[in-house]
């Protein structure tokens, strides 16, 4: 049964790449409706000449967010792993 | 445990020049390419390079480490909070409160080049500045954790 589900999931898999690589041609259409919008308006709207961050900090704000707040849990992530030890037991780390 | 006198010279000479250029890419963000987070990552090399080119104590008798914990939250913060007084003047949130309004970065664009006006963008170059202060924060802050492992780095 097991392997009968994993053939499956198997062709599925290899059927989809084979047809997700074939059916589009790379990099067609070379623009679409939203980014000719944003050269066409964004300048304007915003006031910024640099349309790469007008996108990223005001049409994509959350995404920015997003962002920001990644980088503010990676630095508790790395904190965590990189602190302070001294010479004492392991359940008595210090905590800074 | 210093380095050599070369590198010791040379840290103090690049580290202003570090500063500006990471603040010009952070402040005309909207002008040019680069922004936030790559002025901010600009300024944490010159932190950086301080730290290899001293040792750890004379870093802190300059920085605290916990004033970079500090500008990363407050830097988040501000960031959050220009995106909320949108919210608090009747638009949605992230709206660009600031732009076109002829005030504080308000000056409005039209269509087509022009030579790069800093008074632009409306609250593009706040959001900027809160990333950039985030960034620098947090990037010296993982490098010094990372950093005070080297030997006498932390005694």
């Amino acid at each position: 049964m097991r392997k009968i589900v994993s053939v499956v999931v198997i062709l599925v898999l290899a059927v989809g790449i084979l047809v997700s690589t074939t059916m589009f041609d790379f990099g067609n259409p070379a623009s679409g409706e939203m980014d000719t919008y944003m050269l066409a308006n964004g300048q304007v709207q915003t006031g910024g000449n640099n349309i790469v961050t007008d996108v990223v900090f005001d049409y994509r704000g959350f995404d920015t967010l997003g962002e920001a707040t990644v980088l503010f849990t990676a630095v508790l992530g790395v904190g965590l792993v990189f602190r302070r030890m001294r010479n004492k037991k392991e359940e008595e780390y210090e905590y800074e | 445990m210093n380095m050599s006198k070369i590198v010791r010279s040379a840290a103090h000479l690049l580290f202003p020049a570090i500063l500006v250029y990471g603040f010009y890419i952070v402040v005309h963000g909207h002008l040019t390419p680069g922004g936030g987070f790559q002025g901010g990552a600009v300024i944490a090399t010159g932190f950086v390079l301080l730290y290899v080119a001293f040792s750890y104590q004379r870093l802190q008798e300059w920085f605290h480490l916990d004033s970079f914990k500090n500008a990363e939250a407050l830097g988040l913060l501000l960031f959050i909070v220009t995106a909320l007084v949108a919210l608090g003047l009747g638009a949605t949130f992230f709206y660009n409160w600031m732009a076109n309004t002829g005030g504080l970065f308000g000056m409005p664009v039209p269509f087509g080049p022009n030579p790069g006006y800093l008074n632009t963008a409306g609250t593009i170059p706040i959001m900027n500045i809160a990333v950039g202060v985030e960034v620098l924060g947090a990037m010296s802050v993982i490098l010094f954790y990372m950093l005070r492992g080297i030997k006498g780095g932390d005694e």
